[in-house]
């Protein structure tokens, strides 16, 4: 693999650019493999990545039906963070952020990783206490947390509303400095030539049409581009996670919702920060090109459209101009819609299941993007060791039987919009 | 912006109904002995699966009854409307 250096960058400007090597392959599929992962997102090549960095584990599979980075890593709002109150997630994502710190590194590919922190806004005194807790245990954990007040976060986004006589005045906010944003693509390409210099092969164009179980164990899977023998399967799948479900007679604690977002023209920089409105179901950064990129809430409803409606467009940018004004200046330049696995309890799964062989990995709900390397580096450790680590431990699916839920925010498939 | 035909009020729009999810799922009897696993079934796991999907709509904005809509999750066509405690023939 040519590494990505100026040196190189200097040295194939002579030759036109002409003598660069394809950043992936496209092989045809081997009749076996050691592990195949089901799913060419993001998770599914940072999984790849981890089984062969880590676990040296290289005669791996991808299976992407369309192609990869096509669907939820192509579609989200980039933005990184470790904000969690609970000790599960809070231990998770910020062993996250540690990889997201070095990834550009890691991979020799550009992630353009800006940690220029997040803002939640807070509207009652009732709010900046529960915020000055979930700082607090924030901190506890090792992450970084500061509270501030209504002064403070006018002076970080003075072009926000702060008049008084609004729905929702702002009283204070609580900011993860560390927190940030990453060039979503380039987390893809990068896990994906990582992977394939390594031997991984990625199959894009392959469609899961079924499985080979037999005696409660995986033997195979079969795809549109001929059966593969293997005895383990990891699935990647976010919005498709119950169409793969039926096909191995699961019903999983998890319902596919769609989640739109867009962007506005580009304009020059006014906002260096990440802002969420939650109150208002909002939330907002600029991107490097200068567009606006906003989002809210789910459209409410279980959905495989991976387009949007406009009644929840709607919704979220009123919400968004009540918050900024200035928005309303401003032209929309593009929306689209992802679909999400939406867990019941808002928190994601990372487990074996009742099939050996078959790792699952789903219920991604608003946070897939953030979570891409610690998910992919704790998936390949459940599949590799056949046991979950302790960072993915409390991510169990059995978790909806014994009622040790995670339930953060109070999020999952119920939207607080309808 | 879907527009659902409430077997009471007729044809409105979306923005006045509120979401209840699957519609197939049954609370299992009362005072009856059942297992974990079927409350777990019954509370969290979900088929949703893509195509064809009976489920709880509830007309909050109109006559506030809750109804059935049998709709695409993939196209969002609707095909049938039925009061609550209708089940389709």
């Amino acid at each position: 693999m040519q590494k990505y250096s100026i040196f190189n960058l200097v040295k194939n400007a002579f030759f036109k650019d002409q003598n660069w090597d394809l950043a992936w392959k496209d092989p045809t599929p081997k009749k076996e493999y050691d592990v195949v992962i089901i799913g060419g997102g993001g998770h599914g090549l940072a999984t790849a990545y981890y089984l062969a960095k880590e676990h040296n584990i290289t005669n791996v599979a991808i299976i992407e039906k369309g192609w990869i980075g096509g669907g939820n890593v192509g579609r989200n709002t980039t933005i990184i963070r470790s904000n969690y109150m609970y000790d599960d997630n809070a231990h998770f994502s910020e062993f996250g952020m540690d990889l997201w710190r070095k990834m550009s590194q890691d991979l020799n590919y550009n992630v353009m990783f800006s940690p220029r922190g997040i803002i939640n806004l807070a509207h009652s005194d009732a709010q900046m206490n529960v915020f000055a807790r979930r700082g607090n245990s924030m901190r506890l954990n090792g992450i970084d947390a500061v509270l501030l007040n209504r002064e403070q976060v006018k002076e970080i986004i003075p072009m926000a509303d702060f008049s008084e006589n609004v729905r929702f005045p702002i009283f204070g906010g609580l900011m993860q400095p560390s927190a940030g944003t990453a060039r979503h693509d380039a987390v893809a390409w990068g896990y994906a030539r990582q992977a394939d210099s390594m031997g991984v092969d990625i199959i894009q164009n392959c469609e899961v049409t079924g499985f080979d179980i037999s005696g409660g164990k995986i033997n195979g899977v079969r795809t549109s581009r001929g059966d593969i023998k293997v005895k383990k399967i990891g699935l990647c799948v976010a919005g498709s996670t119950n169409i793969l479900a039926e096909k191995l007679n699961m019903t999983l604690p998890v319902e596919t919702h769609l989640l739109q977002a867009c962007v506005s023209e580009p304009v020059k920089p006014v906002l260096d920060r990440v802002v969420t409105f939650g109150a208002g179901h909002f939330y907002i950064s600029q991107s490097d090109k200068g567009e606006m990129v906003m989002g809210g809430d789910l459209d409410g409803y279980n959905s495989y459209a991976q387009r949007g409606n406009l009644p929840t467009l709607q919704h979220v940018l009123t919400e968004g101009i009540a918050m900024m004004p200035f928005l309303s200046k401003l032209k929309m330049l593009r929306t689209w819609g992802g679909i999400m696995d939406m867990s019941m309890d808002g928190s994601p799964i990372i487990d074996k299941t009742h099939i050996e062989g078959l790792y699952l990995n789903c219920g991604w709900c608003y946070g897939g993007f953030k979570a891409t390397p610690a998910s992919g580096w704790t998936f390949a450790h459940t599949i590799a060791q056949d046991r979950v680590h302790k960072l993915n431990a409390g991510y169990s699916l059995n978790r909806f039987n014994t009622g040790h839920l995670l339930d953060e925010k109070g999020l999952g498939t119920k939207t607080w919009i309808s | 912006m879907l527009h659902i035909k409430c077997p009471h009020c007729g044809i409105r729009s979306q923005n006045e109904f509120s979401y209840g999810g699957d519609a197939t799922v049954k609370r299992p009897e009362l005072n009856k002995e059942i297992s974990d696993q079927d409350w777990n079934n019954f509370v969290y796991n979900r088929k949703s699966l893509r195509g064809k999907h009976l489920e709880l709509w509830q007309h909050l904005s109109g006559c506030r009854q809750w109804i059935k809509v049998e709709r695409d999750t993939a196209t969002h066509e609707i095909f049938n409307t039925l009061k609550a405690n209708e089940d389709i023939s």
